[in-house]
């Protein structure tokens, strides 16, 4: 099947605009008579269930957490995009359109991607309005850096908290609408299935986390924003409860996935220190602007760092991309220093480490100017490594990061469920293959704040109202599928813990599904995956009961989710036979090397329908066409 | 490997009786206590035990979810710092390291080491933000804002809503936290407007609630993670005797 991503007609500057005129609204009078479910609170449900509270739809939020405030939005350092052009250094609504694309390795829509630019300068004025402290310059107005390579300087932040200011900005908004009645809050509240009747999403069944109990909402319209899925690989940059469970039960009620192999490896995170690691921090990218990556040229080198004399030292990111040097993107250089450590060149006591070496640029600028820039940061590496950047170079490794995959949606953000719209990190997004620093928090902010609100009310406005009750059929069905599911897992009674699987998925999606991938690997990986989720079911120990507090349980479920989901993850990379975004094919590189996009056969989004645990998927096209912007090879060398 | 000695509060329900239970177990300096805790939990699993629970999420020290007393200390031996970015060597080779959960009326306690903390959310609903709707702001250098304002608003928003304050205050008192919201709004322009309105509106629902009053104790700002300084109470306590005043 050939999907259609609904894009609008029309010149690609006028679409939204034209598509907002045409949509159908929803008169105010009518709308506290929808009911709108909201899953998830992180920048995307916030600012959508803020919205669409204030416009006087009924709408229930839900969160795994105990406040919308801890969702993991929260984390986020960097900053985010806009395209004010408040610098006059030549930015617009069309570089930031094209930087996106680009920068996505051309496997975005671009219909959509423009609208994301468009609509980028409306959330900063937004997040001001809200009293969001973004960093400000001497005369009062609003301070801008550059960021992940773009030549313009486009990125709003405040200090190294962004994404904790933007998220506090949409919690408060939504928290005045919990206030008005207008949106109903449920916390420590899980999703576990999607009700679809006739076609349509039309509810949810949830767990009370607290007492287990499981309970049934209806609704006109359900919103996914559930955000990223990079813990499947269990350390990763991401929280401890972020999760695909939302997103694959929707694929299991027939939601198609889009490109689920598009995983964003993040090159510079603390690298881990021994098997009981929990997760990998992140430390932000800006260090690449003054540290010099290098290892030792000869493997198993045992000298400490500052006995490494200069020619004994490879700079290999200097040394193969002249041009960029240690600012190539994000996925060379991680990409790199895997290639490295593999050689046996990595360094520290777990030898899966890179130096990133300040005492060039603090000989240069001074102590101070680097602390200035970086101090928090090296204060925060310090805490968590015990050594001091100031004296011992810094060790970094790649670390999973960002999905850019996810359930596949349409220009509206519909997914191929009817009624059911996925906002933010959790859809197959405006990335492409590859997403650019400080776009994640632009693009769940623009889906919550100015999308979605439109799009929703132009379904709920072109469907005929249908009332339903929760003891609809199909609602009894759902429900019961969750609970055997629990009980299921509950009587395995094995002798491995959930975290050991969880463990040993992680591992295996690392090795053989991480940042280069070949055939063999991934023929392996299917079936070790296969393998483990047999092993899982035969073997898994969870303790406790499904009608109580358990930790336990909730952390079996999302694993038993991974389980599955890696399996199509791992045919979709498969499937890609080409070097694109942030991954790398071994049999599809230049002569030195270097990635190999193929866009003869592989210009399209490859969204996956799930027909059964353990049966291949079925893939569906979305044809890419480029109509305002050339496709080129990236070059960095 | 080296050894410590952990004392973990177990308590089923808000009424159940409570109770320690000691652990002997083995970990290495560059571990998080956090991952400390990880190891001993599966390993009750193992056993067929149910673990004790605790909350976390981001484990960076931003997301306010974690948050256990550390040997009588909210968050810990360290300054300026969460319970998930504790390391073992941050307690220098100490024996025994007692674990227990914030401790206030306003905070109930649900298992174990986790409370709820819903009251701050019930605060927030009350007054604690800036009444804008979506859409029709005005382009954002319209209002310039200088940047010791802009500075300050930051570190008073940096507040990560933990309750780290509540648990240290004797009287379980709210004011770090209220008074950190109160602050960040107080010195933008955007705040103006509510100002005073929000201040009756957040304290009349934080004694509601049952959160305690403020006795000039400092404690909540010696374990405030954020470093929250209490120069926000006092703005608080002027705003709110101006808001009684002249009237909201
Ligand atoms: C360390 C780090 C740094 C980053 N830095 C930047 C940056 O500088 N700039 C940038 O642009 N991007 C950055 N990103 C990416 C960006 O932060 C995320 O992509 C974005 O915030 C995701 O927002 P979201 O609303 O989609 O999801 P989230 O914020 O992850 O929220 C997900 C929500 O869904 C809920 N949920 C999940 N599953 C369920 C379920 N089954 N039932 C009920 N609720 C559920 C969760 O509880 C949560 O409330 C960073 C990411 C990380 C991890
Ligand atoms: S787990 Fe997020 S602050 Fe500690």
């Amino acid at each position: 099947m050939i999907l259609d991503g609904k894009v609008p007609s029309g010149p690609l500057a006028e679409k939204w605009d034209l598509h907002k005129f045409n949509m159908k609204l929803v008169s105010p009078a009518n709308r506290r008579k929808y009911d709108v479910i909201v899953v998830g609170t992180g920048l995307a449900g916030a600012s959508a269930a803020a919205s669409l509270g204030e416009m006087g739809y009924n709408v229930k939020a839900f969160t795994i957490l105990d406040s919308p405030r801890r969702s993991h939005s929260i984390a986020a350092q960097g900053g985010i995009n806009a395209a004010k052009n408040y610098k006059n250094d030549g930015d617009s609504v069309y570089r930031l359109f094209y930087d996106t694309i680009k920068g996505g390795d051309y496997r975005a829509r671009e219909a959509n991607v423009y609208r994301l630019a468009q609509v980028s300068v409306n959330i900063i004025d937004q997040c001001v309005a809200q009293g969001v402290p973004f960093a400000r310059e001497y005369g009062g107005m609003l301070e801008n850096r550059s960021f992940g390579g773009a030549q313009v300087s486009r990125t709003f932040y405040a200090r190294g908290a962004t994404g904790q200011q933007l998220l506090l900005g949409a919690y408060s908004v939504l928290m005045r609408q919990v206030q008005k009645k207008s949106v109903e809050l449920h916390t420590r509240t899980e999703l576990l299935d999607i009700v679809v009747i006739e076609g349509r999403a039309r509810g949810i069944i949830a767990r009370d986390l607290l007492t287990g109990e499981l309970s049934r909402h209806t609704a006109d319209a359900v919103l996914l924003c559930t955000g990223g899925y990079a813990n499947l690989y269990y350390l990763s940059t991401n929280a401890g409860n972020s999760n695909v469970t939302a997103a694959w039960r929707a694929t299991k009620r027939g939601a198609f996935f889009g490109n689920p192999c598009y995983v964003q490896i993040h090159p510079t995170c603390i690298p881990m220190s021994g098997e009981h690691q929990a997760k990998l921090t992140l430390m932000s990218e800006s260090l690449r602007n003054d540290g010099r990556v290098w290892v030792p040229k000869e493997t198993g080198d045992p000298r400490r760092a500052d006995k490494i004399p200069e020619e004994d030292r490879d700079y290999y990111l200097e040394r193969r991309y002249p041009t960029f040097g240690n600012l190539v993107p994000r996925d060379v250089a991680s990409r790199n220093a895997k290639m490295v450590c593999d050689e046996g060149r990595g360094v520290g006591p777990s030898k899966l480490a890179v130096y990133l070496d300040f005492t060039d640029s603090m000989n240069r600028l001074g102590v101070d100017v680097i602390k200035d820039r970086y101090g928090n940061l090296f204060d925060m590496y310090e805490r968590i490594t015990g050594e001091d950047p100031y004296t011992v170079p810094m060790r970094i490794y790649p670390a999973p990061h960002y999905a850019m995959g996810g359930l596949w949606v349409d220009y509206n953000l519909m997914t191929t469920i009817p009624g059911l719209f996925c906002l933010g990190e959790a859809n197959f997004s405006d990335h492409g293959a590859n997403r650019l620093g400080a776009s994640a928090l632009m693009q769940g902010l623009a889906d919550g704040y100015f999308v979605a609100p439109y799009t929703t009310a132009n379904y709920l406005a072109s469907t005929p109202k249908k009332p339903i009750t929760t003891s609809h059929p199909a609602f009894d069905e759902a429900e019961k599928e969750v609970v055997e599911r629990m009980t299921r897992l509950l009587a395995v009674k094995g002798s491995k813990t959930v975290t050991e699987f969880h463990r040993q998925l992680g591992k295996l999606m690392w090795d053989k599904v991480g940042i280069s991938r070949n055939e063999s690997d991934l023929g392996q990986a299917l079936i070790e995956i296969k393998a483990l989720r047999e092993e899982f079911w035969k073997d898994v120990k969870i303790v406790g009961k499904a009608e109580d507090l358990n930790r336990d349980l909730e952390h079996a479920m999302r694993v038993a989710d991974y389980l599955e989901f890696a399996e199509m993850l791992a045919t979709d990379a498969k499937n890609r036979r080409e070097s694109c975004g942030s991954h790398l094919r071994d049999e599809n590189v230049t002569e030195d090397g270097e990635a190999l996009r193929n866009d003869q056969d592989f210009a399209y989004v490859a969204a996956w329908e799930f027909k059964g645990v353990g049966v291949e998927p079925v893939m569906h096209k979305e044809p890419l066409t480029f109509e305002n912007v050339e496709m080129k090879q990236r070059n960095y060398k | 490997m080296k050894k410590v000695q952990l004392r973990i509060w177990r308590q089923r329900s808000q009424n159940d009786a409570g109770k320690f239970s000691e652990h002997n177990v083995d970990y290495e300096d560059d571990m998080s206590l956090l991952e400390v805790l990880d190891i001993l939990a599966e390993s009750l699993i193992k056993k067929g035990e149910e673990p004790f629970v605790y909350d976390f999420d981001c484990r960076e020290g931003i997301c306010g979810s974690c948050g256990l007393v550390i040997n009588g200390v909210p968050h810990g031996p360290l300054k300026g710092t969460t319970t998930c970015q504790l390391h073992m060597r941050h307690f220098n080779g100490i024996a025994s390291i007692t674990l227990e959960p914030w401790r206030a009326a306003a905070f109930p306690l649900i298992r174990d080491l986790v409370v709820d903390r819903s009251a701050y959310d019930k605060i927030m609903s009350a007054g604690g933000y800036i009444s804008v709707d979506t859409g029709g702001t005005p382009d954002a250098n319209c209002l310039p804002i200088s940047k010791t304002h802009a500075d300050k608003a930051f570190d008073y928003a940096a507040c990560i809503g933990c309750g780290a304050c509540v648990a240290a205050c004797k009287n379980s008192a709210a004011h770090l936290f209220v008074g950190a919201k109160l602050a960040q709004y107080a010195v933008l322009p955007q705040g103006q407007p509510e100002r005073l309105r929000r201040v009756i509106a957040m304290t009349e629902k934080m004694d509601e609630l049952g959160f305690g009053t403020c006795s000039n104790e400092g404690e909540c700002e010696a374990v405030c993670p954020k470093e929250i300084k209490t120069e926000v109470i006092a703005m608080m306590n002027r705003d709110y005797i101006k808001a009684m005043l002249f009237g909201a």
